[in-house]
């Protein structure tokens, strides 16, 4: 409606309203990074054990599944050579699925919380999203070690496929920064993300090979049904079991297998993965502009 | 004020073309799913509620510019427009130079954290790479006077100590444009005129402030150029005095017009029996001043006006110095018990005038307007929203400097005075 002015004035650069992203990538890190590790200072800050409570969570969750379902239940303990070391596999699965937990369900409330910021300075709004994903990968980080130190004690020998880990947390965490973008976008105008997506959280631990193996719902639905096919989608399934495949015991099956087919088939969690992170990266970036408003 | 120098043929500083904002508010917000469910054809109806209309101004280079307005008039959404805060509707703004902006002092400290790492976020924030926010620290700590306090946290400090480390993070940042939102009603008087030093300082060295205020003293003060903005709409653009009066009719006159029609319906603030609309200081020929030098006339001013009927005010004068010493208190019903009869709606102007005794320091007057009798029964007063400056040579460390005849005389030592018990 507006009549376009007979020569374009250019004085400068123009100032445009607020947006996810901005040219400065160097600033960009530089917020998230040092917005991510003074909260992983402040996490624990003033409690006694400090950083040990970060690794005693999972391992106390790690405890109580292993006594119900390996003890009692004896999950796990069926002697097939898949079977060896469920232990770490379960402890690997727990500490996994716990990064992406914290992560999403994090990021529900971060751009809300952070109002203050979000309404008084002019940064990429993106950096809230991405800073709550870094503080993940730093307690992540602590927890793996763990992991490690667990597995081995337990005697896994160091393996050639252990390469294969910063690729397996890559695809966790675009997956997960994916999920948290989105969730922090649509919680600001819908407020029943939060509940929906607590609960979505503990469904899909449940969906995930964490506490039971893979071969089990193979043995229940078929190697190569399509039951077994559309449970390895999940693309948490496809990381929880290539992380048990590659870093604990070779015979569990790796994800490609578990999907039925040759490496091929990865694409199909892969394209899931890359389809959440752009689709999440759209949400947020149609919603930053008008954040600071809507609050 | 020193004039201000721009080379012809530079681009301005800061340019802002028709800009144009407005805020969408839903009728019925719907936040929940139910609601969603419930009710999937109900359209959100929107109010649109226009905060910024065609507002059109250039900053020069090295230019301190004012934006004035009443409560709610759009000179902070302006502001963040310019920041980049909020996106704007139309119109457009160009800047040319590094761009920083302070709203609020401190945002984004934590509490929980000691001073060092709230410095470097709060610079990265500010657009610091961390190395350049680290080299700055000691600077900022000894600035803010914060070097013994420095290890402790956040939330261990007073407000007062708060805002001195906020302040000083915030005038590290060197940006070329600042965008400043009264920020400098804080801290105590020594910090003040700390800050107020260091907002000569910037406009001495030729950087391009952007400042929003209410203060009519530091407007004048400070700015080459300011904007009156009413309503979204920008009312008036030019010399700082001009628009300070201009900002004055405004104010007066809506009062006027509120407590006769609809009594207060803009819900901004609450309107008491009267009030005080502006008090100022006037030098001896009765200019408008911050500064004023000892040994002359000065005049107090307090403009009042009445929104009910009122019988014989008295408004009194409290000039207190920075270390909060009443040095000076005067009433108006000295001279004048029976001030007369105000209708509502109408002014008075109350005026102290004195011979300025002052010691050279910084004074801040306090004024109450009450009804007629012990003076406590007050209607409005202004506390600490303006103050002056009283220059002279004699600093000698009284109170005042009255006018002391001193002599010498060369007495004999015989003539000492024999007292006994």
């Amino acid at each position: 409606m507006s009549v376009q002015a007979a020569q374009p004035e250019v004085l400068g650069r123009p100032i445009h309203g607020p947006r996810a992203l901005t040219g400065d990538w160097r600033r960009f890190w530089h917020l998230s990074y040092n917005i991510a590790r003074n909260e992983f200072k402040l996490k624990f800050f003033g409690s006694v054990l400090g950083y040990v409570w970060q690794v005693v969570r999972p391992l106390m969750l790690f405890g109580v599944l292993y006594l119900f379902f390996v003890v009692i239940s004896h999950v796990g303990r069926g002697g097939n050579p898949g079977e060896k070391f469920y232990g770490v596999q379960l402890l690997g699965a727990v500490v996994l699925f716990g990064f992406f937990s914290e992560v999403t369900i994090g990021a529900v409330r971060c751009v809300v919380d952070r109002e203050n910021l979000v309404r008084k300075i002019q940064f990429p709004r993106l950096v809230i999203p991405v800073s709550v994903t870094l503080l993940g990968l730093f307690n992540f980080a602590l927890n793996l070690l763990v992991v490690f130190i667990f597995a081995l004690i337990s005697g896994v020998q160091p393996m050639l496929s252990w390469l294969e880990l910063p690729l397996i947390v890559a695809v966790l965490g675009i997956f997960s920064l994916g999920l948290a973008m989105m969730l922090a976008a649509l919680f600001v105008t819908l407020r029943d993300i939060q509940p929906i997506w607590e609960v979505a959280t503990q469904v899909l631990f449940y969906m995930s090979p964490t506490i039971i193996p893979v071969e089990k719902v193979q043995e229940r639905l078929g190697a190569h049904s399509i039951g077994t096919h559309i449970f390895m989608l999940n693309p948490l399934a496809t990381v929880i079991q290539q992380f048990r495949h590659a870093m604990v015991n070779h015979a569990t099956p790796s994800a490609a297998e578990a999907l039925g087919g040759g490496y091929l088939q990865l694409l199909e969690p892969l394209g899931i993965v890359l389809g959440v992170f752009l689709l999440g990266f759209w949400i947020f970036n149609r919603a930053a502009p008008h954040v600071a408003e809507n609050l | 004020m020193t004039p201000l120098r721009t080379e012809p043929g530079t681009s301005p500083a800061l340019a802002a073309r028709d800009v144009e904002k407005t805020f969408r508010i839903p009728e019925e917000r719907i936040h929940t799913l139910k609601e969603r469910v419930l009710h999937p054809l109900r359209h959100v109806r929107y109010q649109t509620f226009p905060a910024l209309e065609g507002v059109s101004f250039d900053v020069q280079r090295g230019e301190f510019f004012g934006i004035v307005g009443r409560n709610g008039s759009g000179k902070s959404t302006l502001l963040k427009c310019l920041a980049g805060i909020y996106g704007v509707n139309g119109g457009s703004i160009w800047v040319d130079g590094r761009l920083s902006t302070f709203i609020e002092l401190g945002v984004g400290f934590n509490q929980d954290l000691a001073a060092r790492d709230n410095v470097v976020l709060n610079g990265i924030m500010m657009g610091l790479s961390p190395r350049e926010a680290r080299a700055r620290y000691d600077a900022v700590i000894d600035f803010a006077e914060l070097r013994e306090f420095e290890t402790l946290k956040l939330k261990n400090y007073s407000s007062g100590m708060h805002v001195r480390l906020a302040f000083s993070v915030a005038i590290q940042v060197d940006a070329d444009i600042l965008l400043v939102d009264e920020v400098l009603a804080v801290g105590d008087a020594a910090f003040q005129q700390k800050c107020f030093d260091v907002f000569n300082r910037l406009r001495d060295e030729g950087r391009t402030i952007v400042f929003v205020t209410h203060d009519m003293g530091s407007l004048n003060r400070f700015c080459h150029r300011a904007l009156l903005l009413e309503k979204g709409r920008p009312v008036m653009l030019g010399e700082p005095s001009d628009v300070a009066d201009r900002y004055l009719e405004i104010n007066f006159g809506r009062d006027a017009a509120a407590s006769g029609s609809d009594g207060g319906a803009d819900g901004g603030e609450q309107e008491g029996e009267a009030r005080i609309v502006e008090a100022w200081v006037e030098d001896e020929h009765g200019k408008r001043a911050s500064t004023v030098p000892q040994g002359r006339r000065i005049t107090i001013k307090a403009l009042v006006s009445f929104n009910v009927d009122v019988e014989h005010p008295v408004a009194s004068l409290y000039v207190l110095n920075d270390d909060h010493v009443a040095v000076l208190v005067a009433s108006s019903a000295r001279d004048h018990e029976r001030s007369g009869r105000f209708r509502a709606g109408q002014s008075a102007l109350f005026s102290f005038s004195f011979e300025n005794v002052l010691a050279p320091r910084r004074y801040s007057p306090l004024i109450t307007l009450a009804h007629r009798g012990t003076g406590l029964d007050v209607m409005d007063r202004v506390d600490g929203s303006f103050s002056f400056l009283v220059t002279g040579p004699n600093a000698m460390g009284g109170l005042v400097d009255l006018e002391v005849r001193t002599s010498v005389l060369r007495s004999s030592a015989s003539s000492k005075p024999a007292v006994r018990a």
